[in-house]
């Protein structure tokens, strides 16, 4: 229903962040460490067909299955939520990435050292879509430390894009990736700005 | 894990089998356009007679403040496409608001990320 700005009030503005990265990487993790509430995890259908077309026309009735998707909340302040989405991991899924990007004003990439090459479909997915994101190593217990710029050339990433460390496990560690998410965010928004 | 067409879609990571029409009655388009994060209020209007414990269920979530459409259809446990349907229901009998996330989600808007910026710096 559209409601122009006369009912802003009631409604704050909603702001989604998508969490990314291979199967494991630590995505409801990090979610689950940032978020207000116990991540909730959402489900939508997925059918043969809508891997092909994400179309669900025609398929009523059939029996069909679902992914479930992660998200969390912070409320930022009074007028400004915002939304985490963690993306599903398994390839055949990505029909709903696109929906979950839909609007998205960015993206943390979760990147375990160990498996660099289960990140690289989630990098090269924003990439095409011109979507801002930032890497961040997730350093697990034991892991072997790689520098930022070892990361940011194995997965040839531009100079452009932030890549940070951080302990999905840890609130403010994983509260700090948004800022600079969100500081990045702002860089390309002041420099892209009109003069 | 490798996909190909020949590939059974339907295996263990793909989640539980559902029937989720039978409580949008076989619909899963809505009638407004909803999205992931369409945020929606009841209004006070009680649901009506032809409605199910699903439609009572989302008004009694968002009695209070405005709920995104992907909580709601977390907290009812069907798919997002249904819950859609459903919210679509409650918005034609004027039982809820919903606000479509606007200028939050332009990410060249310095003002709304100068907001979340200063928000999330408090929490560290």
């Amino acid at each position: 229903m559209a409601c122009g700005n006369a009912c802003d009030d009631e409604f704050p503005a909603a702001a989604k962040v998508l969490v990314a990265g291979g199967f494991g990487v630590g995505k409801t993790t990090f979610i689950g460490a940032v978020s207000e509430i116990t991540p909730l995890s959402t489900e939508e259908l997925i059918t043969a067909a809508s891997v092909g077309t994400d179309s669900l026309a025609g398929v009523a009735g059939k029996s069909t299955t679902t992914v479930a998707f992660d998200f969390g909340r912070i409320t930022v302040d009074a007028r400004h939520v915002l939304y985490l989405f963690g993306t599903p991991g398994q390839e055949r899924f990505w029909f709903l990435w696109n929906e979950l990007s839909n609007g998205a004003l960015g993206a943390v990439v979760l990147v375990d050292t160990r498996r660099l090459t289960g990140s690289f479909e989630a990098v090269d997915f924003f990439e095409r879509r011109g979507i801002p994101f930032l890497v961040a190593i997730n350093e697990f217990d034991g892991a072997f430390r790689y520098e930022p710029e070892e990361v940011r050339a194995a997965l040839r990433l531009g100079p452009d894009v932030p890549v940070v460390p951080c302990d999905a496990r840890a609130a403010r560690s994983a509260t700090s990736v948004l800022v600079a998410l969100v500081r990045h965010l702002l860089a390309r928004a002041v420099s892209s700005r009109p003069v | 894990m490798a996909v190909s067409g020949q590939e059974p879609w339907l295996d263990g990571n793909a989640g539980r089998l559902v029937r989720p029409y039978q409580v949008s009655g076989g619909r899963t388009r809505p009638a407004h356009p909803l999205n992931l994060l369409s945020l929606v209020k009841a209004t006070g209007r009680e649901a009506a007679p032809r409605h199910g414990p699903e439609h009572a269920r989302i008004l009694e979530l968002c009695r209070r403040a405005p709920v995104p459409v992907a909580e709601l259809a977390a907290h009812l446990r069907l798919p997002v496409a249904v819950t859609k349907v459903l919210v679509a229901d409650l918005i034609d009998h004027g039982a809820v608001q919903t606000r479509h996330p606007g200028a939050a989600t332009d990410p060249s808007d310095p003002i709304v990320l100068e907001a979340l910026l200063d928000g999330l710096r408090q929490r560290l």
